[in-house]
């Protein structure tokens, strides 16, 4: 398969007065062209700022330490997002234009004090060479692809003039307006309401048909993941714990936070006096140490093995899960010491 | 912008105005015994006889209107204060109160409103500056200098200024607003009025920077937390656009609000700079109205300070919505 972006060994380390956060600690991600891929996990666990690092959008304290993520490019050339500097004007054209991202609380993500419209006009222009009156008529086109009804009038609104699904729409408007070959979204769904959400989602797709993106959705929405997603990237404490397609992971999961993880979807034909919930909570990624780090949570912990080493991700019934349970292989020792 | 919110707005500055104006017309009036009174029994105390001093009262009751019902009396002083006359000045005498602030008005809005104007513009940009990510590492150091300067009171500046840049080095004049009294605006007369007012100005914007300098520091700092800049960045706007358009935009507005207040106040806030200076501006004439104890002017010119803080804050209110479209609907 030809892959639009390949991520190998993502490190972002959060350099904090208390020591290193390891918020992200050697990803490996790869999104095939038009595919959709999901990636799941507890709050915490690293997802967000893994999608914020594949656009270079990580500040400090934060910072990417290692690893690389290579784009192919509209013009089929291809390039590694984490080699650039950090003011590269390559950035600038990749972000918006090649990459989008779709926030969680659009609300909060759209300036309060410009109208929607030159907003998105705004990345239009950044990206490509139209006439004010060209984009103006590009963008309200836009809004109405996304089912913004009245989409010139709403193009001078500003955002709190919109409802909570009119603004999703508009942030979805705004990532696809320069047509690029991969939307990051981020929790896209959690802000609104549950009718709302199917439309988006709906919506999503259909734009991605269309357009021939892929589409990667960051979420802890396991619903979402099941009815849109081809592949599942499941992510614990700031590593992938298990990777694979939706319906292997859903049918039949190997590594044990994934089978807990599933355990904990409510169902409503099953009578139950109390949710199941996954005991504990996530530990700290502030300077975790050499062990699986889901033992502390584990019931299938093996005392003497998983707390001696990290298991590595190893190719287990045609995915890849990292669990001592399936494979002896130990995660070679991380070098990054500061 | 709206009907009613204009109208609304509009309303807010007459009552303000006019509350200012009736505590101005009753607190004096609420002090024991009058005038007049109070001088002859002065000058009793002093041993010096005063022949029928109840009639001289009461003549100088009925001269003054004292005599009459305090609502007329009211209504007197509320028409005399709309058509702008603020009686006579008693040190000036017969100096109108109202001629009087009139002929120091242009150097105070000449010398107070174009220095916090360039402070409030100098001291935001460079308050955005420090909180910006990207900017040059010299002038993040600059931070705790901005914060010494605004400890220092600006009087105590406009010393240390008056004693460096003129006494000492005397590269600019002690005082005063021009070298012979201006007849016609050419460029020598404006270069000399800008000679004059160069050190004022200078020790308004310093004390003033380091003020703005925080303010706007800590606005960017909630700002540049917000979603909008992480989206901005990720649209692939240019680093500048996404600093004037996203960061300074949204940092501004209680900066704005503030910038209102200043203007207000700048006329009572500075009287020591105009002092120090020996600028013919309000606050100069305030100063030596209260050390006269020329009641009449210290009215005069408390109700135009209030009348300038009451406008200020009306103009900003009508720009408001410019900057802030949240605004009108609230």
């Amino acid at each position: 398969m030809n892959s639009s972006l390949t991520v190998k060994n993502l490190r972002t380390y959060f350099f904090v007065d208390e020591g290193i956060v390891k918020a992200v600690d050697g990803v490996d991600l790869t999104v095939g062209e038009a595919e959709t891929v999901g990636v799941i996990g507890e709050s915490g666990c690293g997802k967000s700022v893994m999608a914020r690092s594949l656009l270079r959008l990580v500040v400090p304290p934060g910072e990417i330490v290692d690893g690389s993520a290579v784009l192919r490019r509209k013009d089929g050339s291809q390039v590694d997002i984490f080699s650039a500097p950090p003011s590269a004007e390559m950035l600038r054209e990749i972000r918006g234009n090649e990459m989008s991202m779709v926030f969680q609380e659009p609300m909060t993500a759209f300036s309060p004090v410009h109208t929607v419209g030159f907003q998105i006009s705004e990345m239009v222009a950044a990206h490509s060479r139209m006439s004010r009156k060209e984009n103006r008529e590009y963008v309200i086109d836009l809004l109405r692809r996304v089912g913004i009804s009245n989409p010139a009038q709403r193009y001078d609104e500003y955002t709190y003039q919109l409802s909570g699904g009119m603004r999703q729409r508009a942030m979805i408007a705004m990532a696809i307006s320069c047509s690029p070959k991969i939307i990051i979204a981020d929790e896209p769904t959690t802000a609104l309401d549950v009718t709302i959400q199917a439309q988006i989602l709906d919506l999503m797709k259909e734009l991605q048909r269309q357009n021939n993106m892929a589409l990667v959705y960051i979420t802890h929405d396991l619903g979402l993941v099941a009815e849109n997603v081809d592949r599942v990237y499941v992510m614990y404490l700031g590593r992938v714990v298990e990777v694979g397609a939706t319906r292997d992971i859903f049918v039949n999961p190997l590594h044990p936070y994934t089978q807990k993880l599933l355990q904990a979807v409510p169902r409503l034909a099953e009578r139950q006096e109390r949710l199941a919930a996954i005991e504990g909570t996530v530990p700290s990624a502030l300077n975790p140490p050499a062990q699986c780090p889901f033992f502390s949570r584990c019931d299938k912990a093996m005392p003497g093995t998983c707390d001696r080493a990290i298991p590595a991700l190893t190719t287990q019934a045609g995915r890849e899960v990292r669990c001592f349970l399936y494979s002896q292989e130990q995660e070679a020792t991380n070098d990054w010491q500061f | 912008m709206t009907w009613s919110y204009l109208l609304k707005r509009l309303a807010m500055f007459v009552a303000v105005v006019l509350l200012a104006i009736t505590v101005n017309f009753i607190v004096p009036r609420l002090a024991p015994g009058d005038p007049t009174a109070a001088v002859l029994e002065q000058l009793l105390s002093r041993g010096q006889q005063v022949e029928g001093s109840q009639d001289i009262v009461a003549a100088y009751r009925a001269r003054f209107g004292l005599d009459e019902p305090i609502l007329l009396q009211y209504g007197r002083y509320l028409l005399n204060t709309a058509r702008f006359d603020l009686g006579s000045s008693i040190s000036y005498f017969p100096q109108k109160v109202e001629s009087a602030i009139v002929s120091a008005l242009p150097w105070t809005i000449g010398l107070l409103a174009v220095a916090t104007v360039i402070s409030f513009g100098l001291g935001s940009l460079l308050g955005a500056l420090i909180a910006w990510p990207g900017s040059p590492r010299f002038l993040k150091s600059l931070s705790p200098a901005l914060m010494v300067l605004s400890a220092i009171p600006y009087y105590l500046l406009a010393l240390i200024i008056l004693y460096l840049l003129a006494i000492w080095t005397g590269w600019f004049p002690l005082g005063g607003a021009y070298s012979q009294i201006p007849q016609r605006f050419d460029p020598s007369t404006l270069w000399d009025l800008a000679y004059h007012a160069f050190l004022p100005a200078l020790s308004i914007v310093l004390a003033g920077v380091g003020f703005w300098a925080l303010g706007m520091r800590g606005a960017m700092i909630n700002v540049l937390g917000e979603d909008y800049l992480t989206l901005a960045e990720a649209k692939g706007l240019p680093k500048g656009r996404i600093f004037f358009a996203y960061a300074v935009r949204n940092a501004m507005l209680p900066q704005v609000t503030s910038l209102a207040i200043a203007l207000g106040t700048a006329a009572s806030g500075s009287v020591l700079v105009e002092v120090a200076f020996n600028y013919p501006g309000i606050g100069y004439l305030l100063y030596n109205a209260l050390r006269s104890s020329d009641y009449f002017l210290i009215q005069g010119v408390a109700f135009f300070l209030v009348l300038t803080v009451a406008l200020s804050v009306l103009i900003l209110d009508l720009i408001y919505p410019l900057l802030d479209p949240r605004i009108q609907r609230r």
